[in-house]
């Protein structure tokens, strides 16, 4: 972790951070550029925060801005809702993705809809960052990424980060914007490392292409961006030339990036992990589809199995989430070089 | 200001307002069953003092969160009827353009930054709001008016929580109208004085009489001014009664013969009427005047709104983002 006693990258620099750092970093600046930025949540100010994604925070801005919460996720996303009223700009941790549901109010009828209700009167800059995903033996019901649940409906928008990058420039992105915005951190990637620049901000809505490629595009979020940046190394090694995109944002999909990509190479795999049906996966298909997209052949999803859940079982749990094999087989069979 | 040094002029202008809310209400009532507001309505006349009483207890820039029984506080808050009727029946010249409704009557510049259909929500909103000028150090306070309903929900006992522990300058008023929809309240709560449940969360719990106006702004005041001081939240249960069914054309046939009868003895109207009257303050002939000119001016508002275009898709577009 980034310590007190470093002096702090200057902004602009790229510098080697891992995944938790860029979170740290991402809430750093946003937070000594903007006094009315805060922190809150269960546990947010206690020993750098339940993932350590908070460390230092409590030291610089004191224990107002790092506000801890009682246990309580619909009572707390509307109190920061409230302050987004009168001045603040809070970000609420939700310690797991799974406990999204019990905030439903919070995130389905309030934030996304608030400022509509009134005729346009608000602006509610809340961001929630919610730790997500699975692999790290917590069970099924600490181990959601629940990135398309609130997907839904317009109000809300929902980043997902898949890289140290994206991790600090979607946060930063999201903390500046007017709306609420949902951020999905994956607890399995906070120790991985890579090049971040301070003080870049993302665009809404603009997914990134991380690998070029014109046989087969590989559509991922989340986790499933370095196995399908694995998958496509050893796709190369079939001879298959892979072009990898970091979905980045759920809602609004950027159909335009994935669209130039899919008309370029006329076959897609998505890697997500969730199930598939009722997803961005399945919406990304569909919305090509409507819009003419020409298949090459026919359009393939690796994502958790259709029937069963997430286990804590270890060898289960790596079997239930999908593989950079099982983005190989896919694309390969996507390209005839395997039977479907 | 407690009850005794409240001003002649100023319990005329609560009688006034009181007035208005219960013409405006009747007015509104009319026009559902003439198709004029559609969808539903959930009307107020009964408990005019609550809305009035408390509302004239807030300074300028402090906030206040309502419901979806949300008519009252929004005139008392100073909302124009004309504006009020343009909303409910869905024009452009709406307080929330007309996408909002019946249930949504908001006015943030005058300190009314919420109006909730959905019951408890606007309870951690306003400790929400609260706590930003507690950051801020900011001296403005928070009200949130809500149901008895609302205090068996899980937001009503997350927000006295979080208020508690944070001290936030926060005032909770339950306006007890003794049905939660259709159900009595003692269907569906244990106890009688819902003010007791303040005490878990270790405030003050206040029973206040909530047909009585100065009563309710004297109490009301008090607790602004704990709150103001960063002495914390209180609780306040307002027992009023609805005049009217939970919404739309609800005969209210679950209540039992004669209690309405029994409550409109205590019309909160005609309470302080009776109070004006007898200090020589406002004869009955100036209060039955008062009436007239606001039955008047509440027609004209009415016709006004209905004039108004509605909205369209592409201008309600911007509500949706403000990026």
């Amino acid at each position: 972790m980034s310590t007190q006693t470093e002096a702090a990258p200057a902004m602009g620099a790229t510098v080697e951070m891992t995944y938790r750092e860029a979170v740290n970093a991402a809430l750093d600046d946003a937070m000594a550029e903007d006094p009315s930025v805060i922190l809150m949540g269960e546990d947010v100010d206690a020993d750098g925060g339940v993932f350590k994604t908070n460390a230092g925070l409590p030291q610089k801005y004191g224990r107002e801005r790092v506000m801890a919460t009682p246990i309580c996720e619909n009572g707390f996303t509307n109190v920061a809702l409230g302050m987004s009223l009168t001045g603040i700009r809070p970000v609420v941790e939700f310690m797991f993705a799974d406990f999204m549901p019990t905030a439903g109010d919070a995130i389905v009828n309030q934030l996304p809809k608030y400022r509509y209700m009134s005729g346009g009167q608000f602006s509610v800059p809340v961001t929630l960052r919610v730790v997500s995903g699975a692999g790290g033996r917590f069970g099924t019901q600490h181990s959601a990424t629940g990135e398309s649940w609130f997907m839904a409906q317009p109000g809300m928008r929902v980043a997902v980060a898949g890289t140290p990058a994206a991790a600090y420039e979607l946060l930063r992105a999201a903390i500046r914007n007017n709306d609420p915005v949902l951020v999905h951190e994956h607890k399995a990637l906070y120790a991985r490392k890579g090049p971040v620049t301070r003080g870049a901000i993302a665009e809404i809505g603009k997914a990134a292409i991380l690998r070029e490629g014109t046989d087969v595009t590989i559509l991922a979020s989340l986790m499933m961006v370095e196995r399908a940046m694995a998958a496509a190394d050893e796709l190369a090694g079939h001879g298959v030339s892979a072009e990898v995109i970091d979905l980045r944002w759920v809602r609004p999909l950027d159909m335009e990036t994935i669209g130039a990509s899919v008309a370029k190479t006329g076959r897609l795999v998505i890697a997500e992990e969730q199930w598939h049906e009722g997803g961005w996966g399945a919406t990304v298909i569909s919305n090509l589809t409507r819009n003419g997209q020409a298949w090459k052949s026919v359009p393939r999803a690796v994502a958790l199995y259709y029937d069963t859940l997430i286990p804590y079982s270890p060898p289960l749990e790596d079997e239930m989430i999908p593989s950079a094999e099982r983005i190989v087989t896919a694309a390969r069979k996507s390209v005839g070089q395997i039977p479907a | 200001m407690s009850e005794r040094t409240a001003g002649a002029d100023r319990r005329v202008a609560w009688y006034r307002q009181m007035v208005e809310i219960r013409h405006f209400e009747d007015k509104v009532q009319e026009l559902f069953m003439a198709g004029l507001i559609q969808g539903t309505t959930h009307l107020c006349q009964g408990q005019e003092a609550v809305p009035v009483g408390a509302i004239s207890a807030m300074a300028r820039g402090d906030v206040q969160t309502n419901t979806y029984r949300g008519h009252g506080e929004a005139l008392a808050n100073g909302m124009s009827p004309e504006t009020a009727f343009a909303e409910l029946m869905g024009r452009t010249s709406g307080c929330s353009r007309g996408v909002g409704g019946s249930m949504h009557l908001i006015d943030a510049s005058k300190g009314n930054i919420g109006s909730n259909a959905i019951v408890g929500a606007g309870a951690p909103i306003a400790v929400g709001a609260a706590m930003g000028f507690k950051l801020r150090k900011e001296p403005q306070v928070a009200l949130t008016f809500f149901g008895d309903g609302a205090t068996n929900i899980g937001t009503f006992h997350e927000a006295l929580n979080m208020a508690s522990v944070w001290k936030a300058p926060v005032i909770f008023i339950i306006t007890n109208n003794l049905y939660g929809e259709y159900s009595p309240v003692r269907s569906t709560t244990p106890i009688d004085d819902l003010a007791r449940r303040a005490d878990p969360f270790a405030m003050p719990g206040v029973v206040v009489d909530g047909q009585d106006v100065e009563a309710v702004h004297s109490a009301v005041s008090t607790a602004v001014a704990r709150a103001r001081a960063g002495e914390g939240p209180s609780l306040l249960e307002m027992k009023t009664y609805r005049y009217r069914g939970h919404s739309r054309s609800d005969p209210a046939k679950y209540r039992p013969e004669g209690e309405l009868e029994r409550w409109k003895q205590r019309d909160p109207i005609e309470l302080l009427g009776a109070k004006l009257a007898a200090e020589g303050i406002l004869s009955a002939d100036h209060q039955a005047a008062i009436k007239a000119e606001i039955q008047a001016e509440i027609d004209r508002a009415a016709e006004r709104a209905a004039q108004a275009p509605y909205p369209t898709l592409e201008e309600t577009r911007s509500y949706v983002y403000a990026d």
